[in-house]
């Protein structure tokens, strides 16, 4: 195939680099385009991946828990039954047999973390400070594949035992709180016990960092008056999007009450689907733009050649022939704008990263590239096509005579 | 009859046929063009030598009338048909030279088989190098089209035109836009050539001391062949 259309490539080719000022321009002008494309994807990409990992990264994407407590509502015999329902509280709940539970979590594939989970309400005192906490017990070996505690370390170490516990930074801030320092947990079953800070971690959320406390799980079973039992299952997936289909097969599979991070987080959601319209919607116009360029500078590259094509055409090319010179030459300026495009796109996530705010930084995905260069590409021939199809249509007698 | 390059018969042409504005160029044009003929055409500007030209080199079709080029009747060729035919049997000089300045000068002779077959064998180079030397302009393959006088590049045409070894060689006033002696140079590349290759060769030329040295001269006069018919 490359054999067969060596004349015409070379044609398009020479015309060119024939006139090195206009090829230039519209070079640069694709490379542009393309270095845009691919800059605003990367950043985009970044910032979402950023924004979920952020979210997700002190979070599981899915939580089992004990079944919620109903009321039992009365049967309707055959007319129409009025019913003033009280809602009933929740207490802590635990999981039955969730050793087994875990066992058989652990089998499926798909789930790349379990972990059992005791959480529930408590004062910590420290002197005449106290704050209310979320008490969670963890098995740490399991519980660092749901929350990359050891990775957000401030002071201490990741280590919870009978008598050690881990703070957030900013509790740790309200109650004066160091590494080795002593504290007074009491439960809302009246239970108290006496503790030592082995750690102290910021996950970056001010509520998790105010609010939560890692401890053993029997520490916290303990504290809350639920010896043996645990009260959620967390739990992480390979594929962060299908939370919800993962939600609903558990629920059928355990009879549990499952939540999933998509439905705790549609905000989020909804941010970066309007994020991700946006940044196509971006590269659909840059797209454009830049295929509007090709055609116009095509367009007067066709009339500037009529006499050649008229020429070509006396020697015995085909209109076939002049059609694809025109096309390949689209496509070469689509190809030389995108490599210079991804320089430049390469250049501006450099600059992002060295320069930019840093709060986070951004890699470009090959997938990326590889998208803007056949865009750059297709966008070129696309933009040929109109002005390729008139030279391939000049009358070559008429051509000849055009000064 | 077998020798016959190219047949006209009874060939009309009428620019923008059917309107107000029609202008009937040629009228019941009929003539041969054996191998081996050098024939001039002559006639006063607007007599219908290009428009003729343009019919036997296919870049044109006629309003009415029949054509034949080697035998074959072009009437029911469509576009591919005629581009066929015209690259392997026809050759083209025009009065600008019209080579294509992107290319060096080997290029040029040699743009009618790279557009047939592509990249050019060793043969086939070889065969547009000698040409070059036939016309004086050896050591100058690789230099840009561009760079050469007119006479050269008319030189460059005449090479250009005969590296497919044509059947037939039409010349549109080459030495229209020469100087005396390189016409005289460039005319005598004709005849070399029609004796050496037998490729028919017809020319359209204004001098009459050109077409005086030609066996044949077709006249025309109004669109109408009036002596060497």
């Amino acid at each position: 195939m490359l054999a067969r259309f060596w004349i015409e490539r070379r044609i398009a080719w020479r015309f060119m680099a024939e006139n090195p000022q206009q090829t230039l321009l519209i070079s640069i002008a694709i490379a542009v385009g393309t270095a845009v494309i691919i800059f605003i994807t990367t950043l985009m990409n970044g910032l979402q991946e950023n924004t979920i990992n952020k979210t997700l990264g002190s979070q599981s994407h899915i939580k089992l828990e004990a079944t919620r407590l109903y009321n039992r509502t009365p049967q309707a015999v055959s007319q129409q039954v009025l019913q003033l329902e009280t809602m009933r509280a929740q207490p802590l709940q635990r999981i039955d047999s969730w050793q087994a539970l875990v066992v058989d979590l652990d089998a499926i594939p798909g789930l790349t973390a379990v972990s059992p989970v005791v959480s529930g309400p408590a004062l910590v005192q420290k002197g005449r400070a106290t704050a209310s906490v979320m008490v969670n017990g963890i098995d740490p070996q399991r519980y660092r594949h749901i929350v990359d505690l050891p990775g957000h370390m401030v002071q201490g170490r990741f280590h919870v035992g009978s008598e050690d516990v881990l703070v957030g930074s900013e509790l740790a801030q309200d109650l004066g709180l160091q590494v080795g320092d002593k504290l007074r947990l009491q439960s809302g079953e009246g239970r108290t016990a006496l503790v030592r800070v082995s750690g102290i971690f910021t996950l970056g959320v001010q509520e998790l960092d105010t609010r939560q406390l890692y401890s053993d799980l029997k520490q916290a079973q303990t504290l809350l008056n639920l010896s043996g039992g645990v009260t959620a299952l967390d739990l992480k997936i390979t594929d962060i999007f299908t939370a919800r289909e993962w939600a609903s097969r558990l629920e059928r599979l355990t009879g549990l009450y499952v939540k999933n991070w998509m439905d705790n987080n549609s905000q989020l959601l909804n941010a970066l689907r309007s994020q991700r319209m946006t940044t196509s919607m971006i590269r659909t116009f840059v797209g454009l733009a830049v295929g509007l360029g090709i055609a116009s500078v095509l367009a007067v590259s066709v009339v500037q050649r009529t006499r050649e094509v008229g020429i070509l055409r006396a020697m015995g090319s085909t209109r076939e022939q002049i059609l694809r010179v025109f096309l390949t030459q689209g496509a070469m300026l689509g190809a030389i704008g995108a490599l210079f495009g991804m320089a430049g796109g390469y250049g501006f996530v450099y600059l992002f990263n060295t320069f930019g705010s840093q709060l986070f930084f951004i890699a470009v995905a090959t997938e990326v590239t590889i998208t803007a260069l056949f865009i750059a590409i297709g966008s070129g021939v696309l933009a040929a096509a109109l002005p390729a199809r008139r030279a391939s249509r000049y009358d070559p007698a008429e051509a000849i005579r055009y000064v | 009859m077998s020798d016959v390059v190219l047949r006209l018969d009874k060939i009309n042409k009428v620019f923008e046929a059917g309107t107000s504005r029609a202008v009937h160029v040629l009228h019941d044009v009929s003539l041969e063009v054996r191998s081996g003929e050098l024939i001039a055409m002559t006639g006063p500007s607007g007599s219908g030598k290009s428009s003729l030209l343009n019919l036997m080199g296919l870049l044109d079709t006629p309003t009415s009338g029949e054509l034949w080029i080697q035998q074959q009747a072009t009437a029911s060729l469509d576009d591919a048909g005629c581009t066929a035919l015209r690259a392997h049997h026809i050759g083209f000089v025009f009065q600008f030279h019209h080579l294509i300045g992107a290319f060096s000068v080997l290029d040029n002779v040699l743009m009618p088989l790279m557009l047939q077959h592509g990249k050019p064998k060793p043969e086939q180079l070889d065969y547009a190098r000698y040409l070059l030397a036939a016309v004086g302009l050896e050591g100058m393959e690789q230099r840009s089209a561009k760079a050469l006088s007119g006479g050269q590049q008319q030189r460059v045409a005449i090479a250009r035109a005969l590296v497919s070894k044509p059947a037939l060689l039409l010349a549109d006033e080459p030495t229209g836009n020469l100087d005396t002696h390189t016409a005289e140079s460039v005319f005598t590349l004709f005849e070399q050539f029609n004796r050496d290759t037998g490729c028919a060769t017809l020319i359209v030329t204004h001098d009459p001391r050109l077409s005086a040295r030609c066996p044949r001269v077709i006249e025309l006069l109004d669109g109408r062949v009036v002596s060497g018919g």
